[in-house]
């Protein structure tokens, strides 16, 4: 491999760092849009058999090729800017809710070693970039210059500035009993315990001894991205879209795929900091992306499921269970947590 | 990981109080309406007890725990011995009024509380860090409780003065102390003066620090020129917060200004004095011409408090003659006797108005005082004590710690100040003594008796009559101050 | 100029052009956006000196929590922009005046001579495996846990007069209480009549 790459790297002599990194980049951009596209699809077929339908079946084979044709018809409409608009921001605001979901990804490990930047404050970084997110919503919802969607951003501000702060408390329980914040260092410490040695790895991993952060993240993560049933941004009975009313073409795209690359990162940090990762949950099956992706699978059919099962919840009540349940929770559990490391019952030592 | 678990024994009071505050807040939240009673017992309990603890954990000996950064000496203890005492006529003497005004919410009680904690955390610095955290926390609580009589927009607008012009304060102190970190390298007060006593960093740097610090203590001492907070911020608080703000937080000034000018800056000594100096005569000066012009009497008593912390800055700028300190014991213990005084005499004085007042009155300006003696003559003599004494008028309490600043500055050296400070404070008697006329010789725009709480009555009386007894035997009280500053340096 | 160089120099730039428009900046939530701007350059400054905990603190709390909170307020404002402005160019000369005068001082005082590389010497390299969040975690919670806990105090403080100051309970708002709805039974809500069958 080395021997192979070698006369691409004395090609591109002291630039070759940077276009290495452009094309790890790349490498994780690309199939991450494919995953992206096909979780709408499967978003409609799931819910669609839930509720007795077949959903979208005309474009190409099963109805496969849908992403495709709806990308497309995206890209194709015209993107339009409302008079009074903030034309800037206006133009800003999809981008800023795009790009920090896509920048998280860099601290994700894929695999043992398979990670675009294995920095040490991984965990702190993801909490970082995906605080962000908040202002892509903000900006779109003043910049278009309405009330709905004004409205719309606030209602969503509020919720995932909420919902971030019991996610960071149940992440301080996780790093707390990992001792790093490396997600990778986080991944492996789940592959050492009691159960594990005796071959059931499942059962060493962080979602039994922090059961309690384990439900709160899930929800939280769904909160954050504003899914159902905590969609009340974009409720269509009372504020049409929320922020995305005035958007159009690949504009209203960029949001659209925004918020599926949120579920696949939100799904992604649940199996790694609670699930192994990639770790395998018996001893006699060999370790392995594969089994990243089938837990990070797992839990966006629970996403899908959740939309597909339960109605909306009323927006005080949202910010009741954020801030009134979830928030003592995890604080609580952060304290017990504590104790019982220092506890002679401490099963990290 | 070689860390050694500190000592907390110094620290026991410190740690009691900030337990019981978090213990109030917690226990309030829970308890009904009717409960009211308990938030303000429970605070005066926390008093109490953090008493019992200094005044038997007091030794005379100087400790240092949490890696330096807390110091227990004899001053310390003496100070917040003082703050306990100050802190709880306060809250004493507020109680009824802030019954009748509906703000004796536990809230009130618990930002007392941690004021009290900010308090004895600046007492007791030996770092720079751990002076800031606290005169935050004080600042703090106080801004709130300036405001919290929230419908009120006379109080509001001078909370948001208050809160202002302190931010300001507080970034001009830190910007002095990172300036003093940068010349001498250290943050902790005993190293900073090391490194000075070395000649160790660059000179320019640490006097640009010096004026910055100045500026910061000028501001929470409340002395020209950033005096401007005072007056607006006591005639616009609720009087039992003016009687808060006027009374512990004084001292809490005072040993912050000890902390970081004598136990820091000490080998700065040349520069300080004359930096003080400037602030003490700007500070006579104006707060006794401008109390003249009042018809407030929370106003007034602002403005002969900026006067006050003048003449206790008398005290401070004449330590060190010509590097001689060896009349800086004497000095210093002048200036804490001052600073002790003033409180005792504050904590009458807005008493006093609190006695006068009633629900939907209050009794701010000094024509509501008007004939007291026909009202009441024990509390008209009461009244009468604490404005002699203010003036400085003889065999009371205050001509004592007036004499003793002032033979400190003549011992010093400076005569003409001494003589200036005399002539100020003439003009002063003025208008202590006008209060002292309507009392005695005009008659009363309101006959009713004087309504209030037996425990009121008891306590300010007490206060009156110690301003008086205290004057009988000041030598006590002065050697004591002297005592605590020889046990501390 | 390596490339590090290259980099600060570049956040430093951006980062002066954002302050400058924090307060050039005709629209208040425009200056607020360059004002997250100027924040997240701070931390890529703060990153390049491998103070890479503060620099994503930094991100996390201003630019995360504070800044939003900030621009949802001035975005339900009304700010009437020309009231603002009356008086800017009968204060310009003495406000001119008052700023050059603290730039003249800060450029004496900070200059190189008395904070430069020759009284402040660099710091020694890191030593590898140094973690800058796990030392300051150590130096907080031991060294400096007096100071530290304090601090949170303060901010205990600070909450506990925010809600003093602000919270207040109105009486005859029309709101629910969910533990109770929640535990609503049919029996609560429904009447169950047996009629008569009504003949015509």
């Amino acid at each position: 491999m080395d021997g192979l790459l070698q006369p691409v790297v004395d090609l591109f002599g002291p630039t070759w760092p940077l276009v290495w990194t452009l094309v790890k980049i790349v490498a994780i951009i690309a199939p991450l849009m494919i995953c992206i596209a096909y979780l709408t699809l499967a978003e409609r077929k799931v819910i669609g058999y839930m509720q007795v339908r077949i959903g979208p079946n005309r474009v190409g084979p099963l109805g496969l090729l849908q992403p495709i044709a709806d990308g497309v018809k995206l890209l194709l409409k015209e993107v339009i800017v409302p008079s009074g608009a903030s034309k800037g921001l206006f133009i800003i605001g999809p981008i800023l809710a795009f790009a920090p979901v896509l920048a998280a990804w860099a601290v994700v490990p894929f695999s043992d070693g398979m990670v675009l930047a294995n920095v040490d404050a991984g965990l702190l970084f993801l909490l970082a970039i995906t605080s962000l997110e908040v202002y892509g919503v903000i900006v779109s919802g003043w910049a278009s210059n309405s009330k709905y969607p004004f409205v719309g951003a606030m209602r969503a501000a509020a919720q995932m500035v909420s919902y971030e702060i019991s996610m960071g408390f149940a992440l301080v329980c996780v790093l707390m009993i990992s001792a790093s914040l490396n997600l990778s260092d986080i991944v492996m410490q789940q592959g050492q315990g009691r159960f594990a040695d005796m071959g059931l790895g499942f059962l060493s991993w962080n979602w039994l001894p922090l059961f309690p952060m384990f439900i709160v993240f899930m929800v939280s993560g769904i909160a954050e991205t504003n899914r159902a049933p905590f969609d009340v941004v974009e409720g269509e009975s009372e504020i049409v879209a929320g922020h995305m009313v005035e958007y159009s073409g690949m504009a209203f795209a960029l949001f659209f795929l925004g918020e599926y690359a949120a579920m696949w990162l939100v799904s992604a940090l649940t199996s790694i900091l609670f699930l192994g990762g990639w770790l395998s949950p018996v001893s006699f099956l060999p370790d392995g992306f594969h089994w990243l992706f089938i837990k990070v699978a797992a839990i966006l059919f629970l996403f899908l499921w959740a939309r597909a099962t339960f109605p909306r919840f009323r927006y005080d009540h949202i910010m009741r269970l954020g801030w009134k349940v979830f928030i003592p929770i995890t604080l609580t559990w952060v304290i017990v947590v504590a104790v019982w490391m220092l506890s002679p019952l401490s099963i990290w030592k | 990981m070689n860390f050694v678990v500190p000592n907390f024994a110094p620290a026991y009071a410190e740690l009691f109080v900030a337990a019981m505050g978090v213990v109030i807040l917690l226990v309030a939240v829970f308890l009904k309406q009717s409960a009211r009673p308990f938030a303000y017992l429970a605070s005066l309990a926390t008093l109490l007890g953090a008493a019992f603890i200094t005044w038997y954990t007091m030794d005379g000996q100087v400790s240092y725990t949490f890696g330096n950064m807390y110091i227990d000496d004899l001053m310390g203890d003496v100070l917040k011995l003082m703050v306990y005492f100050a802190m709880a006529v306060t809250l004493l003497y507020s109680r009824g009024y802030l019954t009748d005004r509906k703000m004796d919410r536990p809230e009130y009680f618990v930002l007392a509380t941690f004021a009290t904690l900010g308090m004895m955390v600046m007492i007791s610095a030996n770092h720079l860090l751990t002076v800031y955290v606290g005169l935050e926390m004080l600042s703090l609580s106080l801004y709130a409780l300036v405001a919290f009589d929230r419908d009120s927009a006379r109080s509001t607008e001078a909370a948001m003065k208050y809160f202002v012009l302190g931010a300001l304060a507080s970034g001009l102190l830190l910007y002095g102390m990172s300036m003093v970190y940068g010349a001498t390298g250290s943050l902790e007060l005993s190293g900073i003066a090391q490194a000075i006593y070395h000649q160790a960093g660059n000179r320019t740097v640490l006097l640009f620090g010096l004026v910055f610090l100045m500026a910061g203590i000028a501001f929470k001492l409340g002395v020209v020129p950033f005096h401007m907070w005072v007056p607006d911020v006591y005639h616009g608080a609720p009087t039992a917060v003016t009687l808060l703000i006027s009374t512990a937080p004084k001292l809490a000034a005072f040993a912050m200004t000890m902390r970081l000018l004598v136990n820091g800056l000490f080998e700065l000594a040349d520069q300080w004095q004359a930096m003080l100096m400037f602030l003490a005569i700007g500070s006579i000066v104006l707060g006794n011409i401008a109390a003249v012009a009042q018809s407030n009497i929370k106003r007034m008593l602002a403005y002969s408090g900026i006067s006050h912390m003048g003449f206790m800055l008398l005290g401070l700028l004449s330590g060190v003659v010509d590097g001689d300190s060896r009349l800086a014991l004497n000095a210093y213990g002048s200036a804490m006797f001052y600073a002790v005084v003033y409180v005792l005499m504050s904590l009458a004085a807005f008493g006093m108005v609190i006695l006068l007042s009633r629900a939907g009155f209050e009794a701010e300006n000094i024509d509501d005082f008007k004939g007291l003696n026909k009202r009441s003559p024990w509390f008209a003599a009461m009244m009468m004590f604490v404005m002699f004494s203010m003036a400085g008028v003889p065999f009371f309490v205050g001509f004592f710690a007036k004499l003793a600043v002032l033979q400190a500055a003549v011992a010093a050296g400076y005569v003409w100040l001494a003589v200036l400070a005399v002539m100020m404070s003439l003009i002063g008697a003025f208008y202590y003594l006008r209060v002292v006329k309507v009392m005695y010789f005009d008659d009363p725009l309101d006959a009713s008796p004087i309504s209030a709480s037996a425990d009121l009555k008891l306590v300010l009386s007490a206060n009156g009559l110690a301003i008086a007894v205290f004057g009988l035997m000041p030598s006590q009280l002065i050697e004591s101050c002297v005592a605590a500053l020889a046990g501390s340096f | 100029m390596d490339f590090k160089t290259f980099v600060f120099y570049m956040f430093a730039t951006i980062m002066i052009l954002a302050s400058l428009r924090v307060i050039t900046a005709r629209n208040p939530v425009h200056a607020a956006l360059f004002l997250v701007l100027a924040f997240f350059t701070a931390g890529g400054i703060w990153m390049l000196l491998e103070a890479e905990f503060l620099a994503i603190t930094l991100v996390m709390v201003y630019v995360g929590a504070v800044m939003v909170l900030f621009l949802f307020v001035v975005m339900m404002l009304d700010i009437n922009l020309d009231r603002i402005r009356e008086g800017f160019w009968s204060y310009l000369p003495l406000g001119a005046a008052i700023g050059l005068l603290m730039v003249a001082e800060m450029v004496i005082v900070l200059g190189g001579s008395y904070f430069g590389l020759d009284s402040m010497p660099e710091p020694p390299a890191a030593a590898a495996g140094y973690s800058n969040t796990r030392e300051l975690g150590r130096l907080l919670y031991t060294e400096y846990v007096y100071p530290f806990e304090l601090a949170s105090l303060v901010l205990l403080v600070a909450m506990v007069a925010a809600v003093a100051l602000t919270l207040r309970h109105r009486k005859g708002t029309k709101s629910v209480n969910p533990s109770q709805q929640i535990a609503v039974k049919r029996n609560d809500r429904v009447r169950m009549v047996s009629m008569p069958t009504e003949k015509e």
